[in-house]
């Protein structure tokens, strides 16, 4: 559940493997947490795939990384790649601003972003 | 303070208080902020909240050996260190030390957006991360207020923030948490609600061009505490709420004696000078000698090996040297030797409270036995004459307590020189009041000095005139006229009068003498002449009685003829 795709630690930068470089930060299994991964996955999976990275952190477990990245809110979903940088805070229900705050177009499968 | 404490804390056990190490901060809480309980410190912009809150943490290192959390959410590690460098706060030191924690809180409205329901459990995960990770017993959150601009929804923070409160209560850490004043409340987002332990309140007020920082305790729940507005100042050591040192009078007292470095006035008190610990005061109008005098007291504590701090209000030291040169009163050897130090500045380079605070410093630096504040009604230029006497009645203290002689000089103004209360009001609070005015007579006016009261001790009831020669300030005898006591002119008019009083009455006895003289010569010349009338007298007497004896001795029957002549003669003579 905590730790879907790839290792906790996002240890050496891989940056040009995806176009999406995507942290969601969550606390444990509370319900906010269970929902935001939960929705990330689908979200992504629909609208970006084959070309984001996702990884997600437990903060209780990874203490130190909440301070090192600035974070406050749980869950929070930061859009490390393409800039701007974003944080997605809250569960990821509102599937409409999470689009819009990833950048992507409010279409299904639309895979033109350029 | 701990004294205190100790004797308050005999029957029931106290709220446990963590003592904040900040300068009579301790003093109005009465030991500390709640141990373990979240305490509000709350203030407009540029009161030092920040600060307070640093030096909180810092003390609470350096001196109670508990480590603290620093969580900043405006400003950088980096820049709350800089910022602090100037106090001599060393936070990269106690970082690497262990101690201290800080964590910049960065919140970009910009980079955030709401998409669901959310907690501010990384912020609890982070500080609980920082608590653990050194032993915290302390945390600040330097104005968390700023969490309400990057999170729009009020009813998530409102709650989040009352649940981490608690939450630091059940971690039983100490926190200050800071915020911003807010229009009619106490926090703009009105945090009190939810922190209703401790809160203090900073304030920032320009009056008349002068700024003075004030803190009050708004509430302490279950603890006694100050309840006014103290002012409080940030040096070059941090914090400073203004000492509240002796709110009871129960000092130690002296019997030693200190003159008062003129001589003849020491004859005025009836025990020869002013009690060790005292405080004086000398008022007087413009030109009467006010500073002279508190220059001789000076000179005289150092001439006896004492040290003396003079605060000079109206001029540098070396007109001050320079002026009392011209009395023979010279400072510079004490200068030179430390045993004096002036400190002059204008009164209205800093508020009062920093008045005092520099006061309170150089008394902590130079431990001297005396101190000179010349004149104190210069204060009053920079704060109302309330300001003034609180802040005099608390120098007062604090030197009594310290067990140091005071001398303050104050200018009356103009007319109303017996006013009984000066204007600072401070006459109730000292023990020897000396008074020098000018005592206005025809054409001249003249000095004279009185002592109004001095606790302790019997004194005279003369007013004495005094001079200022090159020699220092010397009284003058007592002069009394046909009408009283008279000085300047008027007593050299009676000195001159009574000088061809004295020598007419000489005179008088001389003439007295020689006429005697005369008499007696008479009265000799006069017994000599009897004496040689009487002589001459005796001399016929005799002659007489001779010429009858010899008459006698024939006529004893051989010369009745010239007996019956002599018969004849009586009988005519008798017939006649």
């Amino acid at each position: 559940m905590l730790n879907s795709h790839q290792e906790t630690t996002p240890g050496p930068e891989e940056e040009p493997s995806a176009e999406y470089v995507l942290h969601l930060y969550i606390t444990g299994a509370t319900p906010n947490s269970t929902r935001a991964v939960r929705n990330i996955k689908a979200i992504c999976e629909q609208h970006l795939r084959g070309r984001y990275e996702l990884l997600i952190i437990d903060i209780y477990q990874q203490p130190a990384l909440a301070k090192r990245e600035q974070i406050i809110a749980a869950p929070t979903l930061i859009k490390k790649q393409p800039l701007p940088l974003r944080r997605l805070i809250g569960d990821l229900s509102e599937e409409k601003k999470v689009l819009e705050a990833l950048g992507l177009p409010d279409l299904p499968l639309s895979n033109s972003h350029e | 303070m701990q004294d205190h404490n100790a004797t308050s804390l005999v029957s029931l056990p106290q709220l446990p208080k963590a003592p904040t190490g900040i300068d009579g901060l301790d003093e109005i809480t009465e030991g500390g902020i709640p141990k373990g309980r979240p305490t509000l410190v709350c203030g407009s912009a540029g009161c030092g909240k920040t600060l307070m809150g640093v030096e909180f943490l810092v003390r609470g290192i350096l001196e109670y050996d508990e480590p603290g959390v620093l969580m900043a959410f405006e400003e950088t590690a980096e820049e709350l260190t800089a910022n602090v460098t100037s106090l001599g706060f060393d936070l990269n030191g106690l970082q690497a030390a262990g101690k201290l924690r800080i964590d910049h809180v960065h919140i970009d409205r910009s980079e955030i957006e709401e998409t669901g329901e959310y907690d501010l459990e990384g912020l609890f995960i982070r500080l609980g991360y920082a608590i653990d990770s050194i032993g915290a017993k302390r945390v600040v959150l330097d104005t968390i207020e700023s969490l309400f601009s990057g999170f729009p929804n009020q009813a998530v923070l409102r709650s989040e923030i009352r649940r981490l409160f608690r939450w630091l209560k059940d971690k039983g850490v100490t926190t200050v948490i800071t915020a911003e004043r807010g229009d009619g409340s106490l926090t703009r987002q009105g945090l009190e609600e939810y922190v209703s332990d401790c809160v203090i309140l900073l304030d920032n007020r320009v009056i008349d061009q002068i700024t003075t920082r004030r803190l009050r305790i708004v509430k302490y729940r279950g603890s006694t505490h100050g309840t006014n507005e103290y002012p409080y100042l940030i040096t070059q050591e941090g914090i400073s709420v203004l000492p509240v040192t002796s709110l009871l009078l129960n000092h130690e007292v002296s019997d030693e004696l200190v003159s008062t470095g003129v001589p003849a006035l020491d004859d005025m008190f009836g025990l020869k000078g002013f009690y060790k610990g005292s405080s004086i005061l000398v008022t007087g109008t413009a030109g009467t000698a006010k500073t002279t005098l508190a220059a001789g007291f000076a000179n005289e504590v150092c001439a006896k090996g004492g040290r003396c701090l003079f605060f000079a209000f109206e001029e540098s030291p070396q007109q001050l040297v320079r002026n009392m040169n011209s009395v023979n009163i010279h400072l510079t050897p004490w200068l030179e030797n430390g045993q004096l130090v002036i400190e002059a500045s204008r009164p209205t380079l800093n508020g009062l409270e920093k008045h005092l605070v520099t006061i309170h410093k150089q008394v902590s630096i130079h431990k001297p036995d005396a101190v000179v504040i010349d004149p104190i009604s210069n204060l009053i230029t920079v704060g109302n004459i309330a300001e003034v006497r609180s802040m005099l009645t608390r120098l007062i203290d604090f030197l009594k307590v310290n067990n140091i002689t005071a001398l303050f000089t104050s200018l009356l103004s103009g007319r109303n020189e017996r006013q009984e209360m000066t204007e600072e009001g401070v006459s109730s609070l000292v023990d020897t009041w000396i008074s020098v005015r000018d005592l206005e007579g025809i054409g001249e006016r003249n000095r004279g000095i009185s002592i109004l009261k001095a606790r302790g001790m019997a004194h005279s009831n003369q007013v004495r005139e005094f001079i200022v020669t090159r020699e220092g300030i010397q009284l003058l005898d007592v002069v009394i006229g046909p009408e009283g006591i008279v000085t300047g002119a008027s007593r050299l008019t009676q000195q001159l009068h009574e000088q061809a009083q004295a020598r007419a009455a000489r005179l008088e006895l001389e003439r007295k003498d020689r006429e005697l003289a005369r008499k007696r010569l008479v009265l000799e010349a006069t017994i000599a002449n009897l004496r040689t009338e009487f002589e001459s007298v005796e001399e016929e007497l005799r002659q007489i009685s001779y010429e009858e004896q010899f008459r006698q001795r024939p006529s004893n029957g051989r010369n009745p003829l010239a007996d019956a002549a002599e018969g004849g003669q009586s009988t005519t003579s008798a017939d006649q």
